[in-house]
């Protein structure tokens, strides 16, 4: 048997050879992990084994259940302005990641090109490889802090493209964009007809400014498909669950994929999801605040080390100089030598070269110890 | 606002240094410096201290919480009973409580014997106090935001997109 050519057209992962790596050595410590380091707020875990005490073992409406679409748009209504329909706009899925599989295959026509703003999450390149669409990649530049601007989707013939994706608070760099900056980009979508996915997992971790949702830009929200989820900000990674915000006609093609391939978002995690909506605001904050006093204390010392490494608002992640030219070569001598691994920010595609992305979801003591053995093995 | 922040991170960890407060905070150390001794001189902050877990002490200390009932008359009050009992060094915490009994009172000593004769030898014969409830500590799983056991393993994949 022979793999599809869509699947041959998919480089592997830059992550996984790190990965392999990283697992033969025994007592690393790893910054190198996307995914919170706390636990889901008990509440959440509780209100799933409540529900898996009950008997709550059956599939869900396709979109997810009715209570939890209302809570979602009431949620995303109170926080970010989106007004949305729970009927007909909301379809919860099996995490964020599910979500962006689905608006590719529901928007990408074969030979349709998708700009891409990187570096970014891996999944948005194989994705619309997936959907035998064609990518063009848009590098977002050092100097603009990674942010995404409407002179690089220039640059780099965005304006050609059907859709853009796009991902802030940003995996890997950590950058966030604020009402205006984001304004420009619309203005550029809005000039060139693009629709734009944009992925607001990491919503609810942006430290100096408000998040803002392009969606709410005028004119945008009928050009624009919102994801976001659980995973980040409840710290839900493992209970798969996610959403997606469309107009209706997007939302139902959508539906309609995902009524074929999961038919429903896991249940338990449905309830889960419903609870941490309805009681685990004040765990968001805590996590939040804590997450902010480790980005401090991971940036003052990259800057007290002599790392370049510019001041990341938003995620869990810094995204500092590489000390050598080869960040690959670095990571893996940092790894080898000091059993702490970080990602080189070559894995989450162009523009990322050169840099590294280091995560500070890992607890204060163990991220002490990393920073300090980074700074010997700089020196 | 820094007074809160400050006082957030060292209920959190009350040994990091200043220089590492005034990392996690993006303050000046010597501002960090001048809030911790605001608050100390204020009193706020009362003290720092170790959260034990005892079991894990070769010599395990006896700890009980005794209610308290008491009476009050024109010139006996709720302080003049706590100040006496709170000099008692075996007396751990001393809490004025809703419900149905006045004080909650932690108290630590070497033995049951030493606790029980503490009870009834200093507690008991303070003339105000009409009832005493003491129930011995058995086991302890959680203190002041800190939970005892193992902990929660880190089973993350240690790299992950």
């Amino acid at each position: 048997m022979k793999p599809a050519d869509r699947v041959e057209r998919v480089p592997p992962s830059g992550i996984r050879r790190f990965f392999e790596l990283a697992e033969e050595m025994d007592d690393i410590i790893s910054l190198g992990v996307g995914e919170p380091d706390f636990a889901a707020p008990w509440a959440a875990r509780d209100a799933a084994i409540a529900s898996l005490e009950q008997g709550k073992t059956s599939y869900t409406a396709n979109r997810g259940r009715r209570d939890l679409r209302e809570a979602i748009a009431e949620d995303v209504n109170k926080r970010y302005d989106l007004s949305y329909n729970p009927d007909n706009e909301i379809v919860v899925t099996a995490g964020a990641s599910e979500a962006i599989d689905l608006a590719f295959r529901a928007l990408v026509n074969p030979g349709d090109t998708v700009a891409v703003a990187q570096p970014c999450y891996v999944s948005y390149v194989p994705g619309v490889i997936f959907a035998d669409g064609e990518v063009c990649s848009v590098p977002t530049r050092k100097e603009d802090e990674f942010k995404l601007t409407p002179e690089v989707l220039e640059a780099n013939g965005a304006a050609e493209a059907e859709l853009l994706v796009m991902c802030y608070p940003n995996n890997p760099t950590g950058a966030t964009m604020t009402r205006d900056e984001l304004q420009a980009v619309a203005d550029f979508a809005i000039e060139h007809d693009l629709t734009v996915l944009s992925d607001e997992i990491y919503s609810e971790l942006s430290y100096e400014h408000e998040h803002t949702s392009i969606a709410t830009l005028p004119g945008m929200r009928e050009r624009t498909v919102v994801f976001n989820g659980f995973s980040k900000a409840y710290a839900m990674t493992g209970l798969r669950l996610g959403y997606v915000l469309a107009p209706p006609e997007v939302s139902q093609a959508i539906n309609r994929i995902h009524q074929y391939t999961m038919l429903s978002a896991p249940t338990t995690a449905q309830f889960a999801a419903l609870e941490a909506l309805e009681s685990c605001d004040g765990e968001v904050a805590d996590m939040r605040e804590e997450y902010n006093r480790r980005r401090n204390l991971v940036l003052s010392r990259f800057a007290e080390m002599g790392i370049e490494c510019f001041r990341a608002k938003g995620a869990f992640y810094a995204f500092p100089e590489c000390p050598w030219d080869d960040a690959e070569a670095f990571a893996e001598a940092l790894l080898e030598e000091t059993g702490v691994a970080v990602v080189p920010g070559d894995a989450f595609g162009e523009g990322g070269q050169g840099h590294l992305r280091v995560s500070y979801a890992t607890g204060f003591e163990e991220l002490e110890t990393a920073l300090d053995r980074i700074e010997s093995f700089i020196e | 606002m820094s007074r809160e922040d400050v006082l957030a991170v060292l209920n959190d960890n009350a040994r990091y240094s200043t220089e590492d407060i005034a990392r996690q905070l993006d303050m000046e150390p010597a501002a960090v410096q001048s809030t911790i001794d605001e608050l100390e001189e204020a009193g706020v902050i009362k003290g720092y201290k170790a959260v034990i877990d005892r079991s894990k002490l070769e010599e395990e200390p006896v700890r009980a919480a005794v209610e308290l009932n008491v009476t009050l008359d024109r010139e006996t009050s709720y302080d003049d009973i706590s100040s006496r009992l709170a000099q008692f060094p075996m007396v751990q915490s001393l809490h004025l409580v809703s419900g149905d009994f006045d004080f909650m009172m932690q108290v630590e000593g070497d033995s049951m014997r030493e606790v029980s004769q503490f009870i009834s030898n200093k507690v008991a014969p303070v003339p105000e106090i009409t009832q005493t409830v003491t129930h011995y500590v058995m086991d302890a799983y959680k203190e002041q935001g800190i939970t005892f056991g193992d902990g929660h393993d880190d089973d993350r994949l240690s790299i992950s997109p």
